[in-house]
């Protein structure tokens, strides 16, 4: 049976239709959905980890006990797990093990471009690369049975372009995986440096095995047309190359590593000119060149995604002349109506805290009126900035917080916390627990209480994990983030001790508990007295009606969380029903 | 056949489930399609595309500019993000929907409806319609994507059939007669 699937839903499908046992991840966009996919296959034992370096020794535990497993991240979610996986390298593996690592170009909803084929060249395992989602279903399935032939972890890169990318997969029937019985072998699993040291020379042949079947017939295929041009490419931009050049002669590279270095001097020799069209760096490029075989030059920006288009322009077909309008108004991303973020944030830039900012919704907070974030670099990053800030400086732990999620304090937020504690830090921690992993399309943490099905699950205590941590239990506040006024008071006692404090707000994200929708607020015009303070809290469903001066409220937007009214010094602002 | 199909609106307009169903369609026809979407950072609220290729065999996931052959604007003026993609041929579906962007609600910016007008006029064909009315008309402002759903379908190659059953599989059970009726109001616009 034929099926229209994205790339991630293919991912999914080839977990299922390989037989796999164990899926262990961390959301990251743009790989969120494999997870959430293939929790829907009853077969297969599906959790989310706290992070994705957990989630992927859940896969090795789960591969050493004899079941395939596989563990999905986005590209920097691979930086958390990639300590795990150079010395997984070495073990190897039980049962099959694959890892889907998604790219992001362009970074759609991302903080940084790196190119995730560095990792597999990096930890010397093999890496597929599909180019559409029956690619991402047959190399998925393909990297199971690669991982148990040659004793290695398999890395499948995606990139947005194939994950949110649907097309017409065949689909087929689940196998069962061979049952493997749980392996207890100490030279193999034990990384000591005299078992290490044999595993590394393994770990050498296995690449050598490897190119010989990226060698080989069955990946890496060479498309003869016409002789003048060949192209060296992968993934999503070999579709490109397809359509902008059909008369083009191809090698694409199904496995991004280890590279078939003798096919691609074949390849070159047979054609006059040989390329490369690579998206992000100049991987293959690089390491073609650096066996001496001649590639030509393109002037190809190392930035951002290619298409059709700037494929043609690289070949020298002129640019086509399209106009594109950058005066229309925005639509830029915004904390939802009734976000539990909204409030906190309006109390912080109310006092004009420095804030370091951490990775999730709340980094939105950025944005105009609020501009209550002043960092942001990956996850956990806010806690140890704030105490680094903090050793630096005289006084920044008196103007300064760190604002962390609960799913990112979950995910390596604590560690800094200890940190913190142990160093005799002075910083304030503000935990924005809403219940959810909201950025990536609210997936259940261990702070939700629930699994990834839904299933009551033990709740994490924030409170309770910071005094465990050595935070006094007097510095430990929990706070109403909708309660402005009360807000700020705690915001102005705690970055004026000379000690680590943790305010923790306890409102749940609107997508989390539906049930905190209320009634819609809507505005007196005659009350109004036009002041716009309440446009100032940067709400969607405010808004401001330039002729009569006042400002009104989309009650289809509203969900009646208060906040204006507890702004609006006029009494114009009343709820529907009352 | 070569049919290139971008559709824009406002997060939370139900593009999606309107691509999903123009994807089962073509596939039940026997073409190659392949759907390419943006999901942004935002909730609510930000600008979507979703880009759709039908062909006899399709490479590219994106559509390459001046080459989209419709483009379905489920907001007024959202089809003026992506006018790059117009060519001499191309077909504008407008649902005439306005939904504010923030520079414009907050006051400091102005709806663009003169481009709205002069950009439109660019197109060889242009289908307006007040999908949320036709929606209420009906009983139920969620439905108005599929309204517009229907002025698509009669402007490209599939049987009314295969619309019909792709609406039926992808809609929950208790809709589907609601769903259809919208869809035959914009069929039969």
């Amino acid at each position: 049976m034929k099926k229209v699937l994205s790339g991630n839903e293919a991912f999914a499908r080839a977990a299922y239709e390989a037989g796999v046992g164990v899926v262990s991840s961390y959301p990251g966009t743009p790989s969120t959905e494999i997870t959430e996919n293939v929790s829907h296959y009853k077969e297969i034992y599906t959790e989310w980890a706290t992070n994705e370096k957990v989630g992927l020794e859940v896969a090795i535990g789960a591969s050493l006990g004899g079941k395939r497993s596989m563990s999905c991240m986005k590209h920097v979610g691979l930086n958390v797990a990639a300590d795990p996986l150079m010395t997984l390298s070495y073990t190897g593996v039980n049962a099959g093990l694959v890892v889907i690592v998604a790219d992001d170009p362009n970074m759609y909803s991302s903080q940084n471009e790196q190119d995730s084929r560095h990792f597999a060249r990096f930890g010397k395992v093999p890496m597929f690369e599909p180019c559409d989602s029956q690619e991402a279903k047959q190399f998925t399935k393909d990297g199971f049975s690669l991982s148990e032939e040659y004793c290695t972890p398999v890395l499948v890169r995606s990139t947005t372009r194939i994950s949110h990318v649907q097309t017409i997969v065949e689909l087929e029937d689940r196998v069962e995986a061979p049952k493997l019985a749980p392996e207890n072998n100490i030279p193999k699993w034990v990384m000591i440096p005299a078992n290490a040291r044999k595993r590394h020379r393994f770990v050498e042949n296995r690449l050598e095995l490897l190119t010989e079947l990226a060698e080989g017939g069955k990946y890496n295929k060479i498309a003869m047309r016409d002789k003048k041009i060949g192209v060296v490419c992968s993934g999503v931009a070999y579709t490109y190359v397809r359509e902008a050049m059909p008369e083009a002669s191809t090698l694409k590279l199904d496995l991004a590593w280890p590279l078939p270095m003798k096919k691609i001097a074949q390849f070159a020799a047979s054609v006059d000119k040989l390329y490369v069209v690579e998206e992000l760096d100049k991987f293959y490029e690089t390491e073609i060149k650096a066996q001496g075989i001649k590639v030509e030059t393109l002037e190809r920006d190392v930035c951002g995604e290619l298409s059709v288009d700037a494929v043609r322009e690289l070949f020298g077909v002129p640019p086509v002349e399209a106009d594109v309008d950058t005066t229309l108004p925005f639509r830029p991303p915004n904390m939802c109506p009734g976000c539990s973020h909204r409030g906190i944030f309006y109390a912080i830039s109310r006092l004009k805290l420095f804030v370091t900012g951490d990775i999730g919704c709340y980094t939105l907070g950025l944005l105009p009126p609020l501009q209550a974030i002043n960092t942001t670099v990956c996850m956990g990053a806010s806690i140890g900035m704030a105490h680094g800030l903090d050793k630096a400086t005289d006084d920044m732990s008196k103007k300064s917080v760190a604002v962390i999620g609960d799913s990112t304090f979950l995910h390596t937020g604590i560690n800094s916390l200890v940190n913190t504690v142990y160093n005799q830090g002075h910083s304030t921690v503000i935990i924005l627990d809403n219940t959810i992993t909201g950025m990536t399309g609210h997936q259940p943490n261990a702070g939700s209480g629930k699994d990834i099905h839904g299933n009551p699950m033990p709740k994490i205590d924030f409170a309770a994990i910071c005094k465990a941590v050595g935070v006094k239990e007097e510095n430990i506040r929990v706070i109403d983030p909708f309660d402005i006024v009360n807000a700020m008071e705690v915001l102005k006692e705690e970055t004026s001790k000379p000690e680590p404090s943790v305010i923790i707000t306890n409102k749940p994200c609107i997508f989390a508990d539906r049930s905190v929708i209320e009634e819609p607020y809507f505005i007196h015009e005659d009350k109004c007295s036009g002041c716009r303070v309440c446009t100032k809290l940067g709400c969607p469903a405010i808004a401001w009606d330039a002729s009569k001066r006042v400002a009104l409220i989309d009650e289809n937007l509203c969900t009646g969380c208060h906040l204006c009214i507890k702004v609006c010094k006029f009494g114009a602002i009343e709820q529907r029903s009352k | 056949m070569k049919l290139d199909i971008l559709m824009v609106g406002v997060g939370g307009q139900g593009t999606v489930l309107s691509s999903n169903i123009v994807c089962d369609v073509a596939l039940a026809a026997g073409y190659d399609v392949k759907k390419s979407e943006i999901h942004g950072m935002a909730q609510r609220g930000g600008s979507v595309v979703t880009h759709i290729r039908i062909g006899e065999t399709v490479a590219s996931p994106t559509i390459p500019l001046k080459s989209a052959d419709i483009v379905v604007s489920f907001e007024r003026m959202e089809f003026l993000r992506y006018s790059e993609y117009i060519s001499d041929n191309t077909t504008l579906i407008l649902n005439t929907q306005m939904i504010l962007p923030p520079s414009v609600a907050d006051g400091a910016a102005e709806y663009p409806q003169s481009k709205i007008d002069s950009v439109k006029s660019r197109f060889s064909k242009v289908y307006e319609i007040d999908a949320i009315s036709k929606a209420m008309e009906l009983g139920n402002q969620k439905i108005a994507g599929m309204v517009v759903l229907g002025i698509l379908a009669k402007s490209v190659p599939f049987g009314k059939g295969e619309w019909e059953q792709a609406i039926k599989d992808r809609v929950p059970p208790k809709t589907i007669e609601l769903n259809l009726k919208a869809f035959d109001t914009g069929y039969n616009y």
